[in-house]
């Protein structure tokens, strides 16, 4: 098309989005658009043509169907704190906001579950049912931005994943825009509910490839009475990978158990000032709570059990405030690795809890083959660590390096009987590895389910499924 | 409108001139969102907040963008509170960044005739000369004591200003005599054991507009056991220069200032105004390219301290019976006080060793209150936005007393009383008068 034709035709498109929204939801200036051409993952930019924020689920309906009608392409976009390229619009079009559906619809304390709009921070739903004595346990370490309509298309985990699950154990409900146009519900506030597929999971980390949540419906737990936090210091980092293990097998499962290496520990406590120990290889921040003498029981077995496996100290947080400080500084890793080093790459494999000290030391294996700089933080007791290289994305040699040590951490992982990511997404970054995964024959039934739901492939296009798979490095087993 | 050529200059000067390690040292991570003021008082508008600010910054530099007066109005919005700064885990330097983009803009940009004069008179005419500055308060003092302020109420002159400024004509604190300000001393001998000595940066607005608390400032710190100094040919530190992307007059004043106080070494270099502290501690960064000048900034800086730290620094709290009539009191931090100079225990410290103070936090006590150097004056809806706000927070407290730590801060709480039509029932004061008070 020449350019006076795709002119007119944003120009058109921008017209009637204003008809559906108001003139005042439609964003076409340039600082309008740049604004939202990246989300918190390294090295992917590309501007929308028209930005949109729909106020209610109608208008997103109308929205989509307007893009449907028009072949535009459509990426969802809460606060854009994603970290595998899902809410960068890399083939241009429009970016939908969910920023003005953001309240707090119902909380039915007698069903236990809250019902939001997508745009809800992820810690204004925590702090609203803490407040009734309720729990909503994901908590992924960008909770303070986050929005639960991202949390629920990226399937998002968090420090409590161990103990109590990620965001798909509690979404219970969901209204989600379709690309026709169409409004629909799924599941109920039910704890059992077997009327068709599984519509709800099916929409849960489908990382806006086949609708837009408009509200969603999760399951609250009673807040637990009791909490204790604390920090084991190891200067041998697989035996801190050992303990975790040995503290599973002892049928023992906290709420959290954390994993920070050196570098990750000196860059958090250059942020946070929290007097986290620094001369140390690697700690692990502990968690458990419940009734009190269950807490106090376990964290009395754990902290033994730290000691047998050669932690060099276990210290008990002082306060809950001590130990609120203690999670969030956690929550600020990847973001205070950032100031080492110009460019963060994070990635997510993950692999049976059995296999941590397996995995950390093929890390670090992996990382001196390469020669590059890889920092390891991350949910140790459910086998998702976040390997995060330092780098320099100017730097192309040692990109190159990168990818290379990345392709053998994925293979690794899957080797070991896990996964790509446990949390964060396929999105761009993963895309090409996904067949790794699930096979040709996997990834077929998952292309048949999207020209199921978005024939016209609009919604956010050039995600999940890559033009081209990797070649794995050594034969499948 | 911005002219291609100047579009063109602009990008160049971007690509030249801004740090573009500390540009990506921005992992767009986020977690500066829900502290920025303007982000949340424009409805989540990421263009209006910190990390939409360094993208549109990268993006020129990057050549992704071209400059354009959106993305100027952009910047413009920004209150430069810097709350931004210490929420960031990767410690990405926001304010240095905006200044450097507001100051190639600013140099670049084609003004209106009556823009250009105002900053002209502000920036170069008026601020960098103390003494004009006097004059000007001079005026101001005959304009309140001739009962000409009176006079001009009754025929509504004002009324032709902004509802903003026209509020704010009321609440300008009364004035000293010029003579009053010539005649003052610069020399006041410690009470007690001597702890230090202790140079005063005056301040252009506090040692004109603000004299009164100055004085409280230097009798608190003589009782705190310190010989005050009042370095001459010091001047304004430069903030509004800074800020507003004059950065090459800013530099000079940092020189002059910088020598005006090599003659007294002094202990501390004492500061009662947030903005000033937060301009004069980065004096080290501003001339960190001027060799002949770079160790002499980081002298001057290392001993920088604000008086409610040098206070609880040296133990004033317990060392005197502070009382005043109950009352309930709240504190409104000065964002760069806490931000940038990191001060912000200590004033509370300070308030709650008073007997017969009910001390309640405000919610939200450590954003900005939309005062934010001149930005009330050049962006007075979003100021008034964030005030109004602001006051309903004030209210939840119940407090008569609303303390703060930086004139700029007492004028716009002064102005948020009058718009909420408390005078006379809610007062804003400076913390240095109100410990005074609380002493005699």
């Amino acid at each position: 098309m020449s350019s006076v034709k795709v002119k007119k035709k944003l120009n058109k498109l921008k017209e009637q989005l204003a008809d559906i929204v108001g003139t005042e939801n439609v964003d076409d200036t340039t600082s309008g658009r740049l604004v939202y051409s990246y989300d918190a993952t390294p090295n992917y930019q590309s501007l929308p043509d028209l930005v949109v924020a729909p106020g209610n689920a109608e208008e997103t309906a109308a929205v989509l169907k307007l893009c449907s009608e028009t072949e535009t392409p459509v990426y969802s976009r809460g606060s854009g704190s994603n970290l595998c390229a899902d809410t960068c619009p890399v083939k241009g079009g429009v970016v939908l906001l969910v920023k003005r559906m953001n309240k707090i619809l119902e909380l039915d304390k007698e069903n236990l579950a809250v019902t939001v709009q997508p745009g809800v921070i992820t810690k204004t739903i925590c702090d609203t049912v803490e407040k009734e004595g309720l729990f909503y346990p994901p908590d992924p370490s960008s909770m303070k931005i986050s929005t639960i309509g991202g949390n629920i298309s990226e399937n998002s985990g968090g420090l409590r994943g161990l103990k109590y699950g990620v965001t798909r154990d509690y979404v219970m409900a969901l209204q989600i825009a379709l690309p026709n146009g169409e409004l629909i519900r799924t599941g109920g506030k039910l704890t059992k509910d077997v009327a068709g597929y599984d519509l709800t999971r099916l929409f849960i980390g489908s990382e806006g490839t086949l609708g837009v949540i408009t509200e969603a419906t999760l399951k609250l737990i009673p807040k637990p009475e009791a909490q204790k936090t604390i920090l084991a210091l190891y200067q041998d980092i697989e035996a801190a990978g050992r303990s975790v293990s040995k503290i599973i097998a002892n049928k023992m499962i906290p709420a959290t158990l954390e994993f920070l290496d050196q570098d990750t520990l000196r860059a958090v406590e250059d942020f946070a000032h929290i007097g986290l120990p620094t001369d140390v290889k690697a700690i692990l921040l502990i968690v458990q709570d419940g009734p009190q003498e269950i807490v106090d029981r376990d964290i009395k077995k754990i902290a033994e059990i730290c000691r047998s496996e050669q932690a060099v100290d276990v210290q008990l947080a002082a306060s809950e405030e001590e130990a609120e400080k203690l999670a969030t500084a956690r929550r600020s890793a990847l973001s205070a690795l950032a100031r080492l080093k110009p460019t963060t790459i994070l990635e997510d494999a993950t692999v049976p809890r059995s296999e941590i000290a397996t995995m950390v030391r093929a890390i670090s294996e992996i990382a001196e083959k390469y020669n590059v700089r890889i920092s390891t933080f991350g949910h140790a007791g459910d086998g998702n660590l976040h390997p995060t290289c330092l780098t320099d994305s100017r730097n192309e040699d040692e990109m190159q390096r990168v990818e290379a040590a990345f392709s053998e951490i994925f293979e690794k992982a899957i080797e070991l009987g896990g996964t790509l990511t446990g949390e964060h997404g396929i999105g761009m970054t993963k895309a090409p590895y996904l067949e790794w995964k699930l096979g040709e024959a996997g990834l077929q039934v998952m292309r048949g389910i999207k020209q199921a739901i978005d024939p016209k492939n609009i919604m956010n296009p050039g995600k999940v499924f890559a033009d081209e798979s990797k070649e794995r490095m050594v034969a499948a087993k | 409108m911005m002219t291609t050529s100047v579009k063109k200059k602009i990008q160049k000067e971007f690509k030249e001139k801004m740090d573009y390690d500390e540009l990506l040292n921005c992992m767009r991570c986020g977690f500066c969102l829900p502290s920025c003021p303007t982000y949340i008082e424009t409805g989540q508008q990421e263009k209006y907040s910190p990390r939409g600010r360094i993208a549109l910054m990268k993006g020129i530099t990057d050549g992704v963008i071209e400059p354009d007066d959106d993305i100027a109005h952009s910047l413009d919005l920004c209150l430069g509170c810097r709350a931004c700064e210490p929420v960031c885990p990767s410690g990405v330097k926001y304010g240095r960044l905006l200044e450097d983009a507001r100051s190639i803009i600013q140099t670049n940009k084609k003004q209106s005739v009556p823009v250009k004069l105002l900053r002209k008179g502000i920036f170069e005419e008026l601020f960098p000369h103390q003494n004009r500055m006097e004059k000007a308060t001079n005026l101001l003092g005959f304009y309140q004591r001739s009962g000409l302020s009176k006079a001009v109420r009754k025929i509504g002159f004002m009324e032709l200003f902004p509802s903003s400024m026209a509020t704010m004509e009321k609440v300008l604190p009364e004035v000293p005599k010029r003579k009053e300000i010539k005649q003052r001393p610069r020399f006041f001998e410690h009470e007690g054991e001597k702890k230090a000595t202790a140079a005063l940066f005056a301040g252009c607005l506090m040692d004109t507009m603000f004299f009164s608390t100055n004085n409280a400032t230097i009798k608190l710190l003589q009782k705190a056991g310190c010989d005050v100094v009042i370095p001459e040919n010091q001047l304004c530190c430069g903030a509004l220069h800074g800020h507003s992307g004059e950065l090459e007059k800013a530099k000079q004043m940092a020189k002059q200032n910088i020598e005006a106080f090599e003659k007294e070494e002094a202990d501390y270099i004492i500061t009662n105004a947030g903005g000033c502290g937060a301009f004069l501690i980065e004096y080290d960064h501003i001339l960190k390219d001027e060799p002949e000048w770079a160790d002499r900034a980081k002298h001057f800086v290392s001993r920088l301290k604000d008086i409610s730290a040098i206070l609880v620094d040296l133990d004033f709290q317990n060392k005197y019976r502070l009382h005043l009539p109950e009352q309930t009191v709240t504190y409104q931090d000065s964002c760069h006080l806490r931000n940038v100079m990191q001060t912000f225990e200590e004033p509370r410290t300070l308030l709650k060793s008073i007997e017969g103070v009910h001390y309640e936090e405000m919610e939200g006590a450590n954003t900005c209150c939309g005062s934010a150097g001149i930005y009330n004056i050049v962006e007075p809806d979003m100021a008034m936005q964030i005030l109004d706000h602001k006051m309903e927070k004030v209210e939840k407290t119940h407090a008569k007393t609303i303390v703060t730590a930086n004139p700029g801060c007492l004028l716009e709480m002064k102005l948020g009383i009058e718009r909420a039509n408390k005078s006379g029932q809610v007062r804003a004061v400076h913390i240095a008068d109100l410990l005074l008070e609380a002493l005699d």
